[in-house]
């Protein structure tokens, strides 16, 4: 539609007044951790009653102080490095099982596979609130309650199936012609595989990867439950739990501790958004 | 010759992760169904069957009524506001205009950032003495003397503050979801409907909607699903209160079943999330075989 000048200045300021609305309400709690973590306390705990005071901006100098307690005074390192190795080995499991299904799904199962490939993914939307009772049991049972090797069995039940679903996805972009030439050429099938699909999933495996990882950073029920010790926790475990003393907020490294963690991680996701959104949609939406 | 041979090699490269899934999915869920017919605490491995008793008591007591209430209000408004916001938003985002992608990098945000980090970033807002939200109602004169929001300690308040995370935190989930369906629907087809002389709205409803639908669907499906079983936003921001006004069924669950201990009564209370979820999963397959047929 073409419209004439005022019109279209009209139409321009109010598509910048909405975008500028929905970016506000999307950052502001994150602007809020920056601006609390950098506050010096006295310009921090004032009070939202005084209204000379302006919480939003910083009326005196900033300071690193929460950041270098929060790494220097709090377990908040540990538990980077827990749910670090915690996701480290979950990505090995994860792959070890979802690279070959997600290939026997995208090529050997023909009908069946469809059927098969939609009941895998099913398991994914199977929630953490509906399972963690069994698994409470379950994990006392074999002996690993609050060791991260109990986060190391259950975090593969919602990795995996997301996973085999995406990379079911990615095998089936790729055409069957390249390992057909592969084995006409006298590979076997998983030779064929092995040696030429493989090296041409990279991209695939990667997002894999990134979203096993970003899943164990988000994960918080499991993690609740089974973990009790402060030093064994996970970072989305350990910060609200943990970092809260008594009814002591220490709100300044409380606040430096979800920024250092949510934007690192915001980044790289919106890097393997695309592909993120190619799993979730499937079939609904013709590429 | 070859094709058995495929067959059987897919039979064996899917098997690890079939077997692992029906061993840590399967058994647990069984084991769900068992532990709510029976009395067991956490510290003893003994059950005795109870049959339908824990259902019986949860659905006799007032906490719980309250809590599936909750439950299906929370999930309703939010996914309501949701995806009226989202089609908004992604009209918007559809527009090319400079610096797009780090917009939609900020509005993808909350979707990325680990909930119960985010969960304590809103804690902090909605923070009774310190709130940024009460700063400002109190600057902008709407609050009168004396008078003061105390958020997360009042059962209307402390409903709106979780409704509010849980739109925050979906809506980047649902409008990329969204804008992808828009971005898939050819210009051409907008254009033959102009050419027609279709209007704003005949096109709307002729067009965009039936052609969005599918989208639409799965963006509902995984909204639902995701906050209808969500307990972080409610167990960081009210742990239920004040007075178990604010539980849902998944914190509820978490209260009764993991801190006190009884497992019976928790994993009967978890288990009303099971219906809606199976409608979920009939509803998903079923457009599935539709696609097939298609």
């Amino acid at each position: 539609m073409r419209r004439s000048g005022p019109f279209r200045l009209a139409g321009a300021a109010v598509h910048r007044a909405v975008v500028l609305l929905f970016a506000a309400f999307a950052v502001f709690p994150f602007y809020w951790m920056v601006v609390t973590a950098f506050k010096q306390n006295s310009d921090l705990y004032v009070g939202a009653m005084n209204t000379a005071h302006n919480p939003f901006i910083f009326n005196q100098a900033p300071t690193l102080d929460h950041v270098k307690y929060l790494f220097t005074e709090t377990p908040y390192p540990t538990w980077l490095f827990n749910t670090l190795s915690v996701g480290l080995i979950v990505v090995a499991v994860t792959l070890a099982l979802a690279v070959p299904a997600g290939y026997s799904l995208a090529r050997l199962s023909g009908r069946w596979g469809e059927r098969l490939g939609i009941g895998v993914f099913l398991t994914y939307l199977v929630p953490s609130t509906l399972l963690f009772i069994p698994f409470s049991r379950l994990i006392s049972i074999l002996g690993l309650q609050n060791t991260t090797w109990a986060l190391v069995l259950v975090y593969p039940t919602f990795t995996v199936p997301f996973c085999t679903w995406l990379l079911m996805g990615f095998f089936k972009s790729l055409p069957a012609e390249i390992e057909e030439s592969a084995m006409v050429d006298g590979c076997s099938r998983l030779g064929a595989t092995v040696r030429v699909i493989l090296p041409l999933s990279v991209p695939g495996l990667l997002t894999a990867v990134i979203f096993s990882l970003t899943l164990v950073f988000q994960e918080f029920v499991y993690s609740l439950t089974f973990i009790s010790s402060v030093e064994k926790m996970t970072v989305s475990v350990g910060v609200p739990v943990a970092l809260i003393r008594g009814d002591v907020y220490y709100w300044g490294s409380l606040m430096a501790a979800c920024l250092v963690t949510s934007v690192p991680l915001a980044v790289v996701y919106n890097l393997f958004l695309d592909r993120f959104i190619g799993g979730i949609t499937g079939g609904a939406v013709k590429g | 010759m070859n094709m058995k041979r495929d067959r059987f090699l897919g039979a064996v490269l899917l098997l690890p992760a079939l077997a692992f899934i029906a061993l840590l999915v399967g058994a647990p869920f069984l084991m769900a169904l068992v532990l709510a017919v029976t009395t067991s605490s956490a510290g003893s491995l003994d059950v005795t069957f109870v049959g339908l008793q824990n259902f019986r008591d949860v659905f006799g007591s007032p906490v719980f009524r309250t809590a599936l209430r909750n439950t299906l209000v929370f999930t309703l408004a939010s996914q309501a506001a949701v995806i009226l916001l989202g089609n908004v938003l992604a009209v918007a985002l559809k527009k090319a205009f400079r610096g797009r992608s780090f917009v939609r990098f900020l509005i993808l945000m909350p979707w990325a950032a680990p909930i119960a980090l985010s969960t304590l970033g809103w804690l902090w807002i909605f923070d009774s003495t310190f709130s940024a939200i009460n700063w400002i109602l109190k600057v902008s004169g709407y609050f009168g003397p004396g008078e003061w929001y105390y958020w997360l300690g009042d059962t209307a308040l402390g409903m709106i503050a979780v409704v509010t995370v849980h739109v925050w935190r979906m809506l980047p989930f649902t409008t990329v979801i969204i804008l992808a369906g828009l971005t898939s629907i050819p210009e051409e087809v907008h254009e033959a409907a102009d050419i027609d002389g279709a209007g704003f709205f005949s096109k709307l409803f002729h067009v965009t909607i039936p052609m969005m639908l599918p989208i639409l669907f799965v963006a509902v499906l995984f909204g639902t699903v995701f906050t209808f079983t969500d307990m972080s936003v409610v167990y960081l921001l009210t742990r239920g209160g004040p007075y178990n006004s604010t539980h849902v069924l998944a914190s509820l669950a978490f209260q009764e079943g993991v801190l006190g201990g009884d497992v019976g009564r928790g994993a009967a209370i978890a288990l009303f999330l099971l219906p809606l979820l199976v409608v979920m999963a009939v509803l998903m397959l079923r457009r599935s075989r539709r696609a097939e047929v298609l």
